[in-house]
């Protein structure tokens, strides 16, 4: 029974004993548990990595109203690996004048960059990384050292179209940190805490879903953009700049970015779902903590396929049309959003639950209808000025 | 443990090394990246004194916070400074740049 | 020599390599490299010294923004795409006379200081985060610095689009 409360800690205190049996110092032994967590999580994450590509193969092609792949092996199960067969015997091309080693460590530093953000992710009550303070900040330095990563693979290809595509990636990257914060400062306050591990376990009563939908949604939002997927890929707009900055990139490095990418998807999506959805909590998750990793997964692979679904269905959006979308509608819509939740929630601190869940949820209704009323008179009036004005003779008075 | 010593050794060689690029590099951006190396090791001291002398009263932590803003501010302006100087002149050496006028 | 003496040791001695690569670098994108290292190392010393919350901010607002806006202004204030020359002036002999005066004379300056070889006493088992948020916006703490680092913001927001921009 002790082991299914918290096998981590049964493992952990095990493995101490046995190398203290053997007279290893404390210092060593501790350095060497904290090793072996390390290489088992990212090569846990890497697995998952290699079954994303199936997933993402297959739901790709059922959007496209196709098969996939469903020759190697059973319902094509075998066939990210041999996706990574050819990946690996692919000739490895240094583009000439290209700075080598800022050439070789950027797609390193883009995979670097998204297993980083695996040590914060609580997939169950007892299975994180670690619990840090300041994980929501800890998130957007990650996201901040893959903007880097993205410079130094557009300027070290040499090549002006790598340049071109490195830019936009970064503008959007940049741009779009901004109602990242906004929506990650909502969980914040209302659980009070900046870990994501307290954040998680505030939301033992109810999710933060019901009391924030636009929260949610912004953060979808934000972190789509983020990702650099589809509609905002305009690094991979094969008919504008032919692939952007993974233009010289060949055989596994570009394999790196690729799988980096979907990585970095599912990991999102299980930001979304620890932050707003309630992680690993669900029925009976606290009396078997193990079903947390169930609940974990599965919410998590659910919000990879909205992200998928938002991809295969929607088309691409001009550089101008992003950075108006960003500036002009997300971050002060993201500010009315984050004020009106301070505000209701100072002022319905001291209710009753039930009270407190609607009188959010009616505070967040209210700013959507704002929201979209302002919109749509933005719109009529921008109608108006493209609209040809109409002859006289067109009966309209 | 580590004395406060090695702290204020490090921030005392990083400002060095700032002053050296602020005085010794021609290309104008290279001078503003050798303010931030200074800017860098005031901060290292100004931490490494809150933890040292006073942990529970936070000014050391909201000085540096307050410095961090400084130097996004005057990264910002600076650099679009340069940017206007070399749309006019064409060039970011900083010894070219000495007419005050046309 | 404890662990955290060896962290220590190696990280001062990358941030002092990289910020020599920096200022002796030929090419300005590297220069800009060298300077990240130079940042990520600081953060890493502020970890050491028990404030996370200012290391995670180091990374986000220098790492994430500073470096990119100096990689921005380098990439957009050069003629062609390789450097060349030496990045040095003239003057780089008086320079370097000078910044060893300011470290020689920073470090007799500090010996003389009594607290110069103390060490650091247990802090209390706080959490610093809250404080820190507590500090900054009290109106007895530095509520008051906190909004005029704000107007600031505002102030070098404007000013420098203003000075930028491409009015044709």
């Amino acid at each position: 029974m002790q082991f299914l409360q918290d096998p981590i800690g049964v493992i952990a205190a095990w493995l101490t004993g046995l190398l203290t049996g053997w007279g290893v110092s404390a210092l060593v032994t501790q350095i060497i548990l904290a090793t072996v967590g390390i290489v088992i999580l990212v090569s846990a994450a890497m697995l998952l990595d290699i079954f994303l590509v199936w997933v993402e193969r297959k739901v790709v092609a059922r959007f496209q109203d196709r098969l996939g792949p469903n020759r190697v092996g059973p319902f094509g199960l075998f066939q990210p690996f041999a996706d990574i067969i050819k990946l690996i015997l692919k000739e490895d091309i240094t583009p000439d004048g290209a700075d080598k080693l800022l050439f070789n460590m950027a797609p390193i530093l883009s995979m670097a960059s998204v297993l980083l953000l695996w040590a914060i992710l609580p997939i169950a009550s007892f299975l994180y990384g670690i619990d840090l303070n300041v994980a929501m900040l800890y998130i957007i330095a990650v996201g901040a050292i893959g903007t880097l990563s993205i410079i130094m693979a557009g300027w070290a290809s040499n090549n002006k179209f790598a340049l071109v595509g490195a830019y936009r990636m970064v503008a959007n990257l940049i741009s779009y940190e901004i109602p990242m914060v906004i929506a990650l400062l909502i969980p914040v306050m209302l659980s009070g805490s900046m870990s994501v591990v307290g954040i998680t376990q505030a939301q033992s009563g109810y999710w933060y879903f019901i009391v924030t939908p636009l929260g949610a949604l912004l953060f979808l939002i934000a972190a789509i953009a983020e990702l650099g997927r589809s509609p905002f890929d305009l690094n991979e707009g094969e008919s504008e700049i032919v692939a952007g900055y993974h233009i010289e990139y060949t055989g596994m490095k570009f394999g790196l970015f690729y799988a980096g990418e979907l990585l970095h998807a599912f990991t999102f999506g299980a930001f979304i779902s620890v932050l707003f959805f309630g992680g690993w909590h669900g029925p009976w998750s606290d009396k078997y903590p193990l079903l947390g990793i169930l609940y974990f997964f599965v919410k998590a692979m659910f919000f990879y396929w909205v992200i998928m679904w938002i991809k295969y269905t929607v088309p691409r959006i001009r550089i101008d049309h992003m950075l108006y979308f960003n500036w002009k509608f997300l971050t002060p819509f993201g500010l009315a959003l984050l004020m009106t939740t301070a505000i209701v929630h100072k002022l319905l601190s001291n209710s009753s639950q039930p009270v407190y869940i609607l009188g959010m949820l009616l505070a967040n209704l209210i700013l959507g209808w704002i929201t979209v009323e302002i919109l749509r008179s933005v719109s009529r009036k921008q109608r108006v000025i493209s609209e040809p004005v109409p002859t006289v003779g067109a009966g309209n008075d | 443990m580590i004395p406060l010593s090695w702290y204020l050794l490090l921030s005392a060689a990083l400002f060095s090394v700032g002053l050296f690029g602020v005085m010794a590099r021609k290309n104008a951006v290279a001078i503003l990246l050798g303010v931030e190396l200074m800017l860098n090791a005031v901060n290292i001291n100004l931490v490494a004194f809150w933890r040292y002398g006073t942990p529970l009263n936070l000014g050391g932590q909201v000085f540096a916070i307050i410095v961090f803003a400084v130097a996004a501010a005057e990264v910002a302006v600076g650099l679009g400074l340069v940017i206007s100087v070399y749309r006019r002149r064409g060039t970011v050496i900083a010894d070219d740049i000495d007419l005050m006028k046309w | 020599m404890s662990f955290v003496q060896i962290v220590f040791l190696v990280t001062a001695l990358s941030i002092l390599i990289a910020a020599v690569r920096m200022v002796t670098t030929g090419s300005m994108v590297h220069a800009a490299l060298w300077l990240v290292a130079t940042l990520f190392g600081v953060a890493v010393l502020f970890v050491l010294l028990e404030a996370p919350f200012l290391a995670v901010v180091q990374v986000v607002i220098y790492i994430g923004a500073i470096a990119i806006m100096f990689i921005f202004a380098v990439m957009l204030t050069r003629r062609e795409m390789l450097d060349k020359g030496p990045q040095l002036n003239t003057k780089k002999g008086i320079a370097a006379a000078l910044g060893a005066v300011t470290f020689v004379g920073l470090a007799l300056m500090l010996t003389t200081w009594e607290g110069f070889d103390s060490y650091a006493r247990p802090m209390a088992n706080v959490d610093t985060v809250a404080r820190l948020g507590d500090a900054l916006l009290s109106p007895d703490a530095y509520l008051l610095p906190f909004e005029v680092a704000s107007v600031l913001l505002l102030a070098a927001l404007v000013g420098s689009v203003y000075v930028s921009i491409n009015k044709k």
